[in-house]
């Protein structure tokens, strides 16, 4: 859904989307990177279970909450985007301890 | 300025606290530094630089592709980064009082500090466009999107729509085909009788610094983007592998394909830390929006805190580092670091470059002033994207219960009480109680907000300091 | 009737006035509610929806019989309204539990709930203490702090909003006049009739029922009645929503159907400030994480703080006025649990013309004060 610009490459940063290996560029949010993975559905809301995706990628929305290492609730374009990331999406109402 | 790693590296106490780090708030502590008074920044975001400037220092992106007035940001960064603030990125502001106490939260521990002075410069957000399917997967702001450009150089791939309105729109769509990416088509929802109303201005646009940049950007545009103008209506649904947007102009109804569809129509002021600290709010009706109360100086209506930037009211980014540099001006002065003499001397400047940059703006708030049918929600469409109610919800329960206020309203649906705080969601259930009551929403207001302004942990909230009277309050027989 | 005039006018839109105009709305009565605008005082928008029983009525038996009554026909009262409104306010009645944690606090619960129960006419209902095995039962998370609780099968919760919206929807499809930003300036008794002067206009009504909460010290005296009450702050935590996790209600820590996790109560004297108070805020979070160790990665959304409308002695008062037969006072800081009653056993005697000698002990003549103006 997104691509990087070759002019955009730089190192790449290893982590895991659902237990899957992927990979970003440092300096990528958790969002971008997932964005750049073709990855554009992050949750289920916890009203009605409906999809969502990152809309407004500045922290305002809190449609791009991923689970990362472990901790729920986390907005995904906040987040830098750190080797061995552990990144789990599809949280609807948060497990809580979670 | 010394970059703090953790949030234990704050002092308990600073003159000033300034609140994001974009053009307000970077101009702002390089203004406060070298003064003998203790200055911090806190801001969101890994980098400095807010929206506009959004990893301005950090991107690979070649020169050319983002445009003059986003590098114009690098200076302000190296003005930031040779200033004597402390500087604690990645970090949110959740709650301000009017004590001026401040409570931060950096990867889940929380701290409340002191501030003598306290600036916001929380900047703007994207306007609510409650369009049906605005919350479908693969519809993004366009300002999100812009972000994705600058701070990690990704364009979207496959058959990308612009719909809505406002510079932004323009600017994202000639920086995606200086990049090779040009959008398949552009809906643009400006209003035909915005062109009148803001033909009033047209004299003051045309001497305006936007002027000739803002012409010649949107003609490099059309030239090579189908542009499709006076769209009245908009709704997206998904369809097989992707989105399908839906228009009307006039009579005529179509509708495209889309892999990614951009929205956007305007930006407005971040103002819910603000609004939670108590600072008296005022509706813009030349924008259409909600703004901070503020003086000449950017003071609000809570003494010792000051709001600059967009975040005062939408004036673009040259005028929002002037504005800045006013707000630490007068933070100074009270603080006696500089006299009123030297304050009003130093104020020259910044004010002579708010003048500049604020004219053409009347132009501008008249051409992308959106349209009342845009700003209210589409029965079918979700007017609070959290709480997932819709416009049909909103309406009937406006009108069933003769529902005056915001407040009455978020207590019947829910409307406010989701994450977002009622920042997507605020000005739609005013404007849709205003015109259900046939008034301003001057007269109706705006919802109530409170702390915690960003979410914190109960675990951080449980280590805040307690006194034997609030333990008191809570520990009982 | 003209435009302007009722059956019963209503004072107060809150749970206490929608309930009764609900009920009285029920009994083909002509009734209009007149509310005060959307940036009122408000207790309503600040309650922990309870519908609570176990330890009420420390002081006055009769509270507690009241209560007990208003929790056994709580659920009939939420079906009646499902089908009046089409909102189910998802009431339920699992039985609740206050937590101790520490053997004092145990030990201070045992002897509040002894002498509870051990009033003279105390009506008997089932309540008992539980150890910390127990409550690893029901609560598998429970923390290790908490050494036990009381338990009384009659406490169970609602989502109080639902409930406001429903009573005040039940009452618009029933034809009542909601009237907002219509404070009451003044109410004259002439001739068997009652004029209430709002908002510039003027009502006429054979009844009037005064439920403004704390602005009813203002209006009591008009109709020859005086209301003690005073303002009460309490402060409410409520998180994200999560899985479903507390299957019983706890009186500081509930969650709601939606998912939200409500964490209360603390009760100061601060006037009519209703600012936050991070200490109080701060020390409601430090017990309930302590309760439940697994709350503490939850995110807090959202936090209030609302003015609860509180007597000398805590106990409603239901009044009417020996001088202007016709006028009623309802006041109390339970308005969730007793709605049951407002709207089902208050409003029939409201509309009847006058107050069972059942709620005498609830007038404000205990406090000693005149029963005349």
């Amino acid at each position: 859904m997104f691509r990087r610009l070759p002019e955009a490459a730089g190192p790449p940063v290893s982590f895991t989307i659902d237990g899957q290996p992927a990979v970003g560029t440092e300096g990528d949010t958790v969002a971008a990177a997932l964005l750049a993975y073709r990855i554009r559905e992050f949750r289920t809301t916890p009203v009605t279970g409906a999809r969502r995706g990152p809309f407004c990628l500045m922290g305002v929305c809190f449609d791009c909450l991923v689970a990362i290492d472990g901790l729920a609730s986390r907005q995904a374009c906040l987040v830098p985007l750190r080797e061995g990331m552990r990144v789990e999406t599809r949280q609807g109402k948060r497990e809580p301890g979670r | 300025m010394r970059h703090l790693a953790a949030i234990a590296g704050l002092r308990d106490a600073y003159d000033l606290v300034i609140v994001g780090a974009g053009p307000a708030g970077m101009v702002a502590a390089a203004t406060a530094s070298g003064r003998g008074i203790s200055v911090l920044v806190v801001d969101e975001a890994p980098m400095p630089g807010g929206q506009i400037y959004r990893a301005v220092a950090g991107t690979r992106l070649p020169r050319h592709l983002l445009g003059r007035d986003y590098r114009h940001g690098g200076k302000l960064v190296q003005a930031f980064s040779e200033s004597e603030a402390d500087y604690l990125p990645e970090a949110s502001v959740w709650h301000l009082d009017e004590t001026r106490t401040v409570g931060i939260s950096l990867w889940g521990e929380a701290r409340l500090i002191a501030a003598q002075q306290v600036i916001l410069a929380t900047g703007a957000i994207e306007r609510p466009m409650p369009i049906a399917g605005w919350t479908l997967p693969g519809v993004i702001a366009a300002g999100g999107a812009q972000s994705l450009l600058k701070a990690s150089g990704l364009v979207p791939s496959g058959r990308t729509v612009l719909a809505g309105m406002g510079p932004l729109l323009w600017l994202l769509a000639a920086q995606y085909i200086a990049a090779g990416a040009a959008p398949a088509l552009i809906l643009d929802t400006t209003p035909q009788v915005n062109r009148r109303h803001a033909a009033r201005h047209l004299a003051g646009f045309l001497l305006s610094p936007y002027a000739t940049k803002g012409l010649r950007l949107i003609a490099r545009v059309r030239r090579r983007v189908r542009v499709l103008s006076t769209v009245e209506e908009l709704s997206i649904g998904p369809v097989e592998a992707g989105l399908r947007v839906t228009f009307r102009r006039g009579r005529q109804i179509e509708d495209t394909r889309a892999d990614t569809v951009l929205i956007h129509q305007g930006v407005a002021p971040n103002l819910n830390l603000a609004a939670a600290a108590g600072c008296a709010l005022e509706w813009n009706e030349a924008q259409a929006c909600w703004q901070p109360q503020v003086d000449l100086w950017g003071g609000s209506s809570v003494a010792g805190i000051a709001i600059a930037g967009d975040g005062a009211g939408i004036v673009g980014a040259e005028a929002a580092a002037a504005r800045g540099e006013l707000a630490a001006l007068e933070a100074l002065r009270a603080l006696q670091a500089i006299t009123a003499a030297e304050r009003g001397r130093l104020a020259v400047a910044p004010r002579t470059r708010l003048r500049r940059f604020a004219r053409g703006r009347a132009f501008l708030d008249a051409l992308y002033r959106p349209s009342r049918a845009m700003r209210l929600p589409a029965p079918e469409a979700l007017a609070c994207r959290c709480e997932e109610v819709t416009g049909r919800q909103l309406a009937d329960t406006v009108r069933e219960l003769e529902v005056v206020g915001p407040n009455q309203l978020k207590a019947f649906l829910r409307c406010g009480m989701g994450p977002c705080q009622g920042r997507f969601c605020g000005a739609t259930v005013t404007e849709a109680i205003a015109a259900a009551r046939g008034v301003s929403p001057a007269e109706i207001g705006y919802m109530r907000l409170r702390s915690p302004v960003k979410p914190i942990t109960l675990a951080e909230l449980a280590a805040m300091p307690s006194s034997e009277a609030d333990r008191h309050a809570v520990v009982r027989g | 009737m003209s435009e302007a005039e009722f059956d019963a006018i209503v004072v107060g839109g809150g749970l206490v006035g929608a309930a009764v105009a609900y009920g009285l709305a029920c009994h083909a009565l002509r009734v209009a509610i007149l509310d005060e605008d959307d940036t009122a005082w408000r207790a309503s928008r600040g309650n922990f929806a309870l519908v609570w029983v176990q330890s009420k009525g420390l002081g006055m038996p009769r509270y507690a019989a009241w209560t007990k009554l208003s929790s056994d026909i709580w659920a009939d009262f939420a079906a009646e309204l499902r089908d009046a409104s089409g909102i189910d306010v998802a009431h339920s009645r699992p039985g609740g539990f206050t937590l101790a944690l520490s053997e004092q606090e145990l030990e201070q619960r045992r002897q509040t709930l002894h002498r509870l129960h051990n009033q003279p006419d105390m009506v008997p209902y089932p309540y008992e203490f539980v150890d910390r095995a127990q409550l690893r039962q029901v609560f598998p998370q429970i923390g290790p702090e908490v050494v036990g609780a009381s338990f009384c099968p009659l406490d169970g919760h609602v989502n109080s909003l639902r409930l406001f919206r429903a009573l005040h929807t039940a009452f618009a499809r029933l034809g009542g006049r909601y009237l907002p930003r219509h404070r009451v300036d003044d109410i004259a008794h002439r001739d068997g009739e009652f004029r209430v002067t709002a908002a510039g206009r003027s009502f006429a009504a054979a009844r009037v029922v005064l439920a403004a909460g704390n602005g009813n010290r203002r209006l009591a005296p008009m109709v020859g009645l005086e209301a003690p009450v005073r303002p009460q702050r309490g402060q409410v935590i409520v998180t994200e929503r999560a899985a479903p996790f507390l299957t019983h209600p706890i009186v500081t820590l509930r969650q709601t159907d939606e998912g939200g996790i409500m964490i209360g109560d603390s009760l100061e004297e601060a006037g009519f400030d209703t600012r936050l108070g991070l200490g109080v805020l701060g020390t409601m979070a430090s017990r309930a994480v302590r309760m439940f160790p697994v709350l503490g990665r939850l995110n807090v959304v959202r936090s209030w703080a609302a003015l609860r409308v509180m007597t000398p002695d805590g106990f409603p008062i239901y009044d009417q006025s020996a001088d202007a037969p016709g006028a009623f006072l309802c006041t109390c800081h339970s308005g969730v649990t007793l709605a049951a009653v407002h709207a089902g056993k208050v409003a029939p005697m409201i509309a009847a013309g006058v107050l069972s000698p059942d709620l005498a002990p609830f007038s404000a003549y205990r406090f000693g004060v005149p029963a005349a103006a």
